[in-house]
Parts: structure tokens; sequence; C-alpha cells
């Protein structure tokens, strides 16, 4: 059902890079376990509310006023390239150089 | 001192006849020496603050599952991506325990990112069941369950979102409550389907169950989705069940669909506790819910789908691992979150991610959101008629090591009689209700949205029926 074509897809969506061997194994799993949950697609839910929060509540407000957070450096002891007060990355584009 | 349960090791300790550090001392002992990998880390000495006597929880240690933020101790909900995450806060659940004067003991086991019926996934190896060390203690939540079933902690917290609470309780012989939704904050717990997920207690008896619930409830300002109780949570005392109407949903106890027929030895002891329920006033007919077979379908499609958006966080860019592809940050990200991740959390991201895609999200996860609707709506109609509705918790006994591990599906079909109660947002609780050719058997029962005394008071009432032994996995 799931080729591999729709997995490779599927894990690009994802940002997650798998062997041919995960690709293959996926590609049989994942189609067993659809073919099992498709099974509600047979039943008659036409005019049915669906569902996304099981208990009554409405919006939450709160008024907007600004309060302390966590301190920068509390925060960045937990990130893997801290870089001058912010998170460092590598660059976005694919020919950049390590960082802008 | 490690015979009584945690509410008579805090009656004791308020009474001046125990000392609450030595009684941390001796579980630390305990759970430093542990065999059963049920822990992820364990306190290397005393809680700074000396316990508080007076507290209502008077010392008596939690463990707590690994997926809660713990400030300043490593909480990596069982994941290589998190390996050595020590957060900066403390989840709101956690923080509300140690108030109430229950110090932290140790951070327990789990499958990864709470993905799993067996703590076969987690990246620090599996759990073994006290019962018996070839088998599996069930899961997410095995660490904490397993800890308690072993007596190497006096009670647990963990989480449930498709029954990663009872199964593991069921599969250990011990309590394991998951609360109606919103009654928790899950601020500062690691999401993993965020309309799903409840902390509770895993504990030895429904009155501990009882007491930690009690401190874990309420309105958090960090949740949203978190709401006031409605009145407080009281200490079970009912002595018999006279009045009391027991559902059983047919669908549920029929054998389920593909496979998941209920084992033999767990049936017998699933009618011989209704008999007994039957022994002390209630009354036991059968009732229908009939799309909980669907649940289990809705269910593997909503959480995965949720979890697809949760982790998308886990890109080594804030926190936990990163690795370094090629140069740009798009392979940063791929080569993190395939080297993190384990097979069963990338298995339900691209389950989640699939049914969420263009073109196919009306199909699968529009449908299953309409089947939740329909669910819910079945079990208010049942509640209209009976008290409680009642199953067995798991078909099956604790499973061996690697039984259900190549076989997704099948591992899946743990779920089938506990997903129904969290996709409509009800408490549930599975009580040890004996052995099944040695192993325990869980019994499970589930009442309408905030009706926890209740279903306490019932659960007590048939826990001192059952009299179940459970010092045999203590030893």
């Amino acid at each position: 059902m799931l080729d591999r074509a729709a997995v490779l897809h599927v894990a690009r969506l994802a940002r997650l890079q798998l062997s041919d061997a995960e690709v293959q194994r996926m590609a049989a799993e994942l189609s067993k376990v659809l073919d099992h949950v498709e099974k509600i697609r047979e039943l008659d839910l036409d005019g049915v509310r669906p569902t996304s929060h099981v208990v009554d509540v409405v919006n939450v407000l709160r008024p907007d006023e600004p309060e302390p957070s966590l301190p920068r450096d509390v925060i960045l002891r937990s990130a893997p390239d801290p870089v001058d007060g912010g998170f460092g990355v590598p660059s976005p584009g694919a020919a950049g150089s390590d960082r802008e | 001192m490690l015979e009584l349960t945690g509410a008579q090791a805090a009656a004791r300790v308020r009474a001046r006849e125990l000392d609450p550090r030595e009684l941390f001392d001796a579980y630390r002992d305990r759970a430093a020496a542990d065999e059963l990998n049920a822990f992820t880390w364990v306190a290397d000495g005393p809680p700074e603050l000396a316990p508080d006597a007076q507290a209502p929880l008077a010392g008596v240690p939690v463990a707590v599952k690994d997926l809660f933020c713990t400030e300043g101790v490593p909480s990596q909900a069982g994941s290589r991506i998190l390996e050595g995450y020590r957060p900066p806060y403390t989840a709101t659940v956690v923080a509300k325990l140690l108030e109430a004067g229950a110090p932290l003991l140790a951070k327990t086991n789990q499958d990864e990112f709470a993905m799993g019926s067996s703590t076969e996934n987690s990246a620090f190896g599996p759990v073994l069941n006290p019962w018996d060390r070839a088998r599996v203690p069930g899961g997410s939540s095995g660490g904490s369950a397993a800890a308690v079933a072993a007596g190497l902690a006096p009670w647990a917290i963990g989480t449930d979102t498709g029954g990663s609470i009872r199964q593991p309780a069921a599969l250990c012989g011990i309590v394991g409550l998951k609360p109606t939704y919103g009654a928790c904050s899950r601020y500062g717990m690691i999401a993993f389907a965020s309309s799903l997920d409840q902390a509770g207690p895993l504990t030895r008896d429904v009155t501990d169950a009882a007491l930690l619930l009690r401190h874990m409830v309420g309105h958090d300002r960090h949740d949203s989705t978190s709401v006031r109780f409605p009145g407080p949570i009281e200490l079970p005392s009912a002595e018999d069940l006279r009045g009391v109407r027991l559902g059983v949903p047919e669908e549920l106890i029929g054998g389920g669909q593909d496979g998941a027929g209920i084992e033999p030895g767990v049936r017998a002891n699933f009618e011989a506790t209704l008999r007994l329920a039957e022994a002390l006033g209630a009354s036991v007919e059968l009732c229908r819910l009939p799309h909980a077979p669907h649940a289990l379908s809705a269910y593997y499609l909503i959480a995965p789908a949720e979890a697809s958006a949760n982790l998308a966080r886990f890109d080594g860019v804030r926190y936990g691992l990163r690795v370094d592809g090629s140069r740009d940050l798009e392979s940063m990200y791929m080569a993190t979150r395939s080297a993190g991740f384990g097979t069963e959390v990338k298995r339900r991201i691209m389950l989640g991610t699939y049914a969420l895609s263009s073109g196919y999200y009306d199909a699968y996860y529009g449908t299953a959101q309409k089947v939740r609707t329909k669910i819910a709506d079945d079990f208010r109609a049942v509640f209209e008629q009976f008290d409680f509705v009642v199953t067995p918790t798991s078909p099956w006994t604790a499973f061996e090591l690697g039984a259900k591990t190549d076989d997704p599906l099948a591992m899946y079909l743990n779920d089938f009689c506990t997903v129904p109660m969290p996709l409509a947002g009800i408490p549930a609780i599975s009580i040890p209700s004996g052995l099944s050719a040695g192993l325990p058997v869980g019994f499970q029962l589930a009442g309408p949205a905030f009706s926890e005394t209740r279903l306490l008071d019932a659960a007590y009432a048939l826990e001192r029926t059952i009299g179940f032994d459970g010092s045999a996995a203590r030893r």
C-alpha cells in the first residue's frame, strides 16, 4: 500500500533520514497498520462533529502583561551550540559556511 | 518499614514513629541497588530540605517518570535525543508533590516519549517485571510500575495516553489511575499526544492513589487545558458496592477485532471479580459501546498525528542531541533526528506525518476525530444507566521480553481495552484482581468525567474483598 516513494516523501516531510533497510521495513509495517486503522473509513460518520478537545473549555484569556521569564544564560545552558547569547546553527543555505 | 503503603508511612511519620530521613535512605538504597533497570536516575543523597513531617505527604519519597521535567535532574523521556538533558524548571505536578512533602527519590525508565506498551522502546534498555524477570512490566510507565511493585519506591507517578499508567500497573500487580483529561496540569510533561496525555499515580493500593492524586490535581496558569477540579479528592472508605451499577461492554470483552482476544486466565479472573462485585451488592449487566472496537484505530491515527507535531521541536537547536550532518541546517536537522529517535518513535512520526499530509488529512485524521466524538457519545449514553464501565485492563498478563517487538500491530493491541477512555477524556483505574499462572491481572473501572472520588471508592471496596497480596514481587 505504501510504496518506497511514499515512504521517502513522508520521511522528507518529517525530516527523517532512513536507510534502505529502514525504508523497506517502514513500508511493510506502516502498510499493515494503515490496513488496520482504515476500517474506520467504513463507518457512517456523515454530519458527525469532529472532537479535538474532550473537556468543555472556552478560550482562556489573561491580561497581556510582561513578566520575567527564565534568564538567557539558564536557557542557553542546554543548547548544543550557544553563540553570542543565542542558539548557533549551521547555515540554512546548502552551500553556505558554518555560520552566517 | 518497606512493607508500609505510602499513606501508612506518612501516618507513622506524622505520629513520630518513623523518621522520614530513614525512610528516604532505605528507599534510596533499594533504588540504587535496583536490578530491574527501573530507573534512569536515583537521588545521590538526602533531599536538600529536610522532609517536613507535618506536610500532607510527610516526607514519603516519590519516583517520577523520566518525561516529567525536574529542574537540574536528567529528564530524557527515555530518548537518546534528550540524553543528559537537565531542564531549567520543574513540571507542575512534580512541584505540587514536592510542596505537599514528597521528595524526589528517582526518575523512572519508560518507553521513548511514552510510545510503547512494554518499556522495551527505552533508549536506556528494557525494564524487567519483578514477578518474572523474563517478562516485560508493560508500558510506557513500566519503570514506575516495576519500582512500586518491587518495593523500590513507596509510590510513583506516570503518564497515560492510551493506557500507559493502567496497563503497566495491571502487568505489575499494582494500582494505576488515569485522571479526567485536564485534572492535572501537563506543564513540564514532555508531550506525546497533547489532547490525550494525563499524569496520574501508580501505587500499592487505592488509598495511596487517592492521596497522591489529591495533591496532583488543580488548575495551572501554565496549562490552559487544565481545569479546577470540582470538589476535593476524598480518601476512599466504601465498604460495599450496594446500588452501584457496573456495565460490561460487550464490544471490549467479546475478544476484539484481529485477535486482541482476551487470554482465558484473564477472562476467568475478570468473571470471578464480577462475582465478587455482585457479592458486595453491585449489579452487573452487559452494556454497549458500539464504536469502542474502532477506538484503537482512531487512537493510532490521532496520537501519532499529534506526536509528529510535538516531536518537531527536537531538531538539535535548543536542547539535547545535535549531530552535524554535512554543513547546512537542514542536514543537521535530519542527521540529529535520525540518530536521536528510536525505531518506534520514527514509526509513529511517519504514521502521524502521513495521516496529516495533504490529500490524506480528512480521510485519516478528520475521520479519527469523528470516531472520537462517537466514542465519547457512547460513554455518555452508557453512564445514563450505569455508574462505571468495567473491563480487564489488558487482554494479557505480562508477556516475555521480545515476544511482540517484531510486530507493531500486535503490540498496539495491548491497548484495546484502555484507549477508549482517554479518547473520551474520562477517568479510569486499574486494580490488581488476582494472579493467572503466577502473573498479576488487572481489573479496570472507568467513570464519567470528574468521578474520581466515586471511582476510587468503588475500587477500594473491591480491593478489600479481593485481598491481593503483592508481597512476592517485593522480595
